[in-house]
C-alpha cells in the first residue's frame, strides 16, 4: 500500500508525538497534525476514490475548500481530513467511493 | 475569551475569519469597546498566511521568514482585546437579521449580531489541467500549509508548476529548507511582462514589496532550483500505482517531460466568495484579476446594509492591506452602532488609508504580470472542470451547445458544482468556459448560486438548531 510519496518532517521547535492508525497501520504524528497529513506521512496516496467512477484522489487543497481529502475517521465516513486533528489511537481509512447510508448511525443528535 | 454558550447574547459586531483582516478587526472593535465574537473555522487562529502562528513550529524561522513572524503582534492584539473568540467553528448560514447558525465539532446552535463582518479570505484559483486530479498533485498553498501547521515538505522528485508570486515563495521557502526541487515551470506569459510595465508607476509605490519580488528571484537563482519560464502547458500523468509519475511540459513548441512524484500547482489567489454568494450580495467581475469581487463601498459595507467584508475575501490584495481594511471596517461599525463621532472616524481613518495606499497601488502591475494563461483560464476539451462530478471541459461545451445558458443550468445538464466542494474548485471555470462558447460576458453568464448550508451538516447538525 503504501508508496513512496512520504511527506518528510523537519526540526520542530517542540514535539508532542501521538500515535494513529491508518489503515490499520500504526503511524507516530504530531499532536498538531490533521489526519489529511497523518495520510500523508503515511504514504496512503491515493487517500480515497471518487463516488462517481472511483478514480483516485488524494489531499489537493489543505484548507478546506477542495473535497478531496475526505477520510473514514473513526467509523465516520466522509470526513474532511484537513479540518479534523489527529487524537491519540485515531483510526484513519481510505473513503471508498459514496459513504455508505446504510452504515450505523453515527449522530449524537 | 470565554467558551460560554453565546446563544442568548447580541453581539455588536461578529467577524468570521480569523486571518489578518478579522484578528485586526478584533483588536480595533475591543479598543472602541465593540462587544465582539470572532468566529474561525480553523482550530488555530492566523488564517492561511498566519497559520499556526502561535505554535510556529518551524525550528528554523528563516524558512518562512519575518513576515510570517509578523502575524504574531496581530495575534496577541486580538488576544488581548476581550473577543469571544470561537474556533473550529463553522458558520453555515447567516440569516435576515444577521443571526449566524455555526457548528462545533458536530454541534450547531446561533450566534446573534448587529453587523457582521465576512473575513474569509482567499482560496487558490482552480488550475485546470489534465491530470491535476491525480494524487500527488496539490496546490503551493497546501504545501505551504503543510509547512507551517506541521513542519512537513513533500517528497522528492519535486516540481513546482503555474504562476505567480505564491509558488515563487514556496520555491524558496522549501529550497531554504533543503527539500531539492527539480525544476520550477513558470507558466507567466510572456507578453504579460510587456502588458504590465505600463503599471510599473503604481508598483514604484509599495518599492518595499517590489524589492521583496526581486529579492525572491534572485534567492531563487542563486539556489539553483531550474526556473523554466515561457511553458505554454501541463499535462500530469500516473503511473500504475495510481499516483503521479510523470509530467510533461510544453514550451516553444517542444514538448518535455519530467519524472515527478510530487507536483505543486499555482495559479494565483482569488476571493473566497462562498458567504457572501449564499448571501445574495452584489458581486462584480474584476478583468485584472479575473474574479468575481463583492461590491463593497469605502469602508467595506457590502449592498446589504450592515454587512460588511474585509481583506481579501472582498479582492485580492494581500495580508498588510487586510488588516488596514478589518480596522476600517470597525470604525466605520463603531459609528453606526454610535460608539464613534464622525469626525473621531475620520481622523482615525487618516493613517489606515495611507498605510492601505501603497497595497492597492501596486495591485494592477501584480494582476496584469501574473494573469493565468489563457488554457488554465478556459481548458482544452479533454481537461476535467469539475473534480466532484468530473465533468470535462469539452462536457460543458456540448451542453453549452444543447442550450445550457449559465452555470446554473449547467448543474442541471451536467451536475457540475454540484458536488461536496459546492462549486469552489469549479465555479471560475465554468463560467469563463460557458460565457466563451455562449459569445457572452461574463458579468451575463454569472456565477452558481450558492445556498445554504455552505458546508456539507449532518441531519444532527439541522436538528440541534430547532431544539
Amino acid at each position: 500500500m503504501p508508496n513512496a510519496s512520504h511527506f518528510k518532517r523537519l526540526p520542530m521547535r517542540v514535539g508532542e508525538p501521538v500515535t494513529v492508525f491508518v489503515e490499520g497501520r500504526a503511524i507516530e504524528v504530531e499532536s498538531y497534525d490533521t489526519a489529511a497529513a497523518a495520510v500523508l506521512i503515511a504514504g496512503l496516496v491515493p487517500s480515497r476514490t471518487t463516488p462517481t467512477s472511483g478514480s483516485a484522489r488524494a489531499p489537493y487543497c489543505l484548507m478546506g475548500v477542495c473535497f478531496e481529502c475526505l477520510l473514514d475517521i473513526d467509523g465516520v465516513a466522509n470526513q474532511q481530513g484537513c479540518m479534523v486533528k489527529v487524537r491519540d489511537g485515531m483510526q484513519i481509512h481510505r473513503q471508498v467511493g459514496a459513504r455508505d447510508i446504510h452504515e450505523s448511525p453515527q449522530e449524537t443528535a | 475569551m470565554s467558551s460560554r454558550n453565546t446563544t442568548d447574547v447580541c453581539y455588536d459586531l461578529a467577524i468570521i475569519g480569523a486571518g489578518p483582516a478579522g484578528m485586526a478587526a478584533a483588536a480595533e472593535a475591543g479598543q472602541l469597546g465593540l462587544a465582539t465574537v470572532l468566529i474561525d473555522e480553523q482550530e488555530e487562529a492566523g488564517g492561511q498566511i498566519y497559520r499556526a502562528i502561535e505554535r510556529a513550529p518551524l525550528a528554523d524561522e528563516g524558512i518562512l521568514g519575518s513576515d510570517y513572524y509578523k502575524g504574531r503582534s496581530l495575534l496577541k492584539a486580538m488576544q488581548a482585546s476581550h473577543t469571544d473568540y470561537l474556533p473550529g467553528t463553522t458558520v453555515w448560514d447567516v440569516e435576515d437579521d444577521l443571526t449566524l447558525n455555526v457548528s462545533h465539532h458536530g454541534r450547531s446552535r446561533q450566534v446573534r449580531a448587529r453587523r457582521l463582518l465576512i473575513a474569509t479570505g482567499a482560496q487558490e484559483r482552480p488550475v485546470p489541467f489534465t491530470g491535476w486530479t491525480l494524487p500527488g498533485v496539490m496546490t503551493c498553498g497546501a504545501a505551504q500549509v503543510l509547512l507551517k501547521n506541521s513542519a512537513l515538505v513533500p517528497s522528492a522528485p519535486l516540481v513546482l508548476a503555474g504562476s505567480g508570486p505564491l509558488m515563487l515563495l514556496v520555491a524558496s521557502q522549501l529550497s531554504y529548507a533543503g527539500v531539492p526541487i527539480k525544476a520550477l515551470l513558470d507558466t507567466t506569459p510572456r507578453e504579460n511582462y510587456f502588458r504590465a510595465a505600463r503599471y510599473s508607476p503604481g508598483a514604484l509605490r509599495n518599492l518595499k514589496l517590489l524589492l521583496k519580488g526581486v529579492g525572491l528571484l534572485r534567492t531563487l537563482k542563486r539556489s539553483g532550483v531550474p526556473h523554466i519560464t515561457g511553458v505554454e502547458s501541463l499535462r500530469a500523468e500516473s503511473g500504475k500505482d495510481d499516483h503521479l509519475d510523470k509530467v510533461y511540459y510544453r514550451r516553444k513548441g517542444a514538448d518535455h517531460e519530467l519524472d515527478c512524484r510530487s507536483l505543486l500547482v499555482h495559479q494565483g489567489v482569488v476571493p473566497n466568495v462562498q458567504l457572501t454568494r449564499a448571501l445574495e450580495l452584489k458581486h462584480r467581475w474584476n478583468e485584472q484579476q479575473q474574479c468575481w469581487n463583492p461590491h463593497a463601498d469605502v469602508w467595506g459595507e457590502t449592498s446589504r446594509a450592515g454587512i460588511f467584508v474585509a481583506g481579501d475575501s472582498s479582492g485580492i490584495a494581500g495580508a498588510q492591506a487586510a488588516e488596514e481594511a478589518g480596522r476600517l471596517s470597525v470604525l466605520q461599525i463603531a459609528k453606526q452602532l454610535g460608539q464613534l463621532e464622525e469626525d473621531t472616524r475620520n481622523k482615525r481613518a487618516v493613517p489606515i488609508r495611507r498605510r492601505l495606499g501603497p497595497h492597492q497601488a501596486i495591485r494592477p502591475f501584480l494582476d496584469v504580470l501574473y494573469q493565468p494563461a489563457r488554457p488554465f483560464l478556459i481548458p482544452e476539451d479533454d481537461t476535467i472542470v469539475c473534480r466532484c462530478e468530473e465533468i470535462t471541459a469539452g462536457e460543458l461545451r456540448s451542453i453549452a451547445d444543447a442550450g445550457c445558458q449559465g452555470p446554473n443550468q449547467a448543474k442541471a445538464f451536467s451536475r457540475a458544482g454540484m458536488g461536496p466542494c459546492q462549486g469552489r474548485l469549479c465555479g471560475l471555470t465554468v463560467s469563463q468556459v460557458l460565457a466563451e462558447r455562449n459569445n457572452q460576458s461574463i458579468d451575463a453568464v454569472g456565477y452558481y448560486h450558492i445556498r445554504p448550508p455552505i458546508k456539507p451538516l449532518t441531519i444532527g447538525e439541522l436538528a440541534d438548531i430547532a431544539n
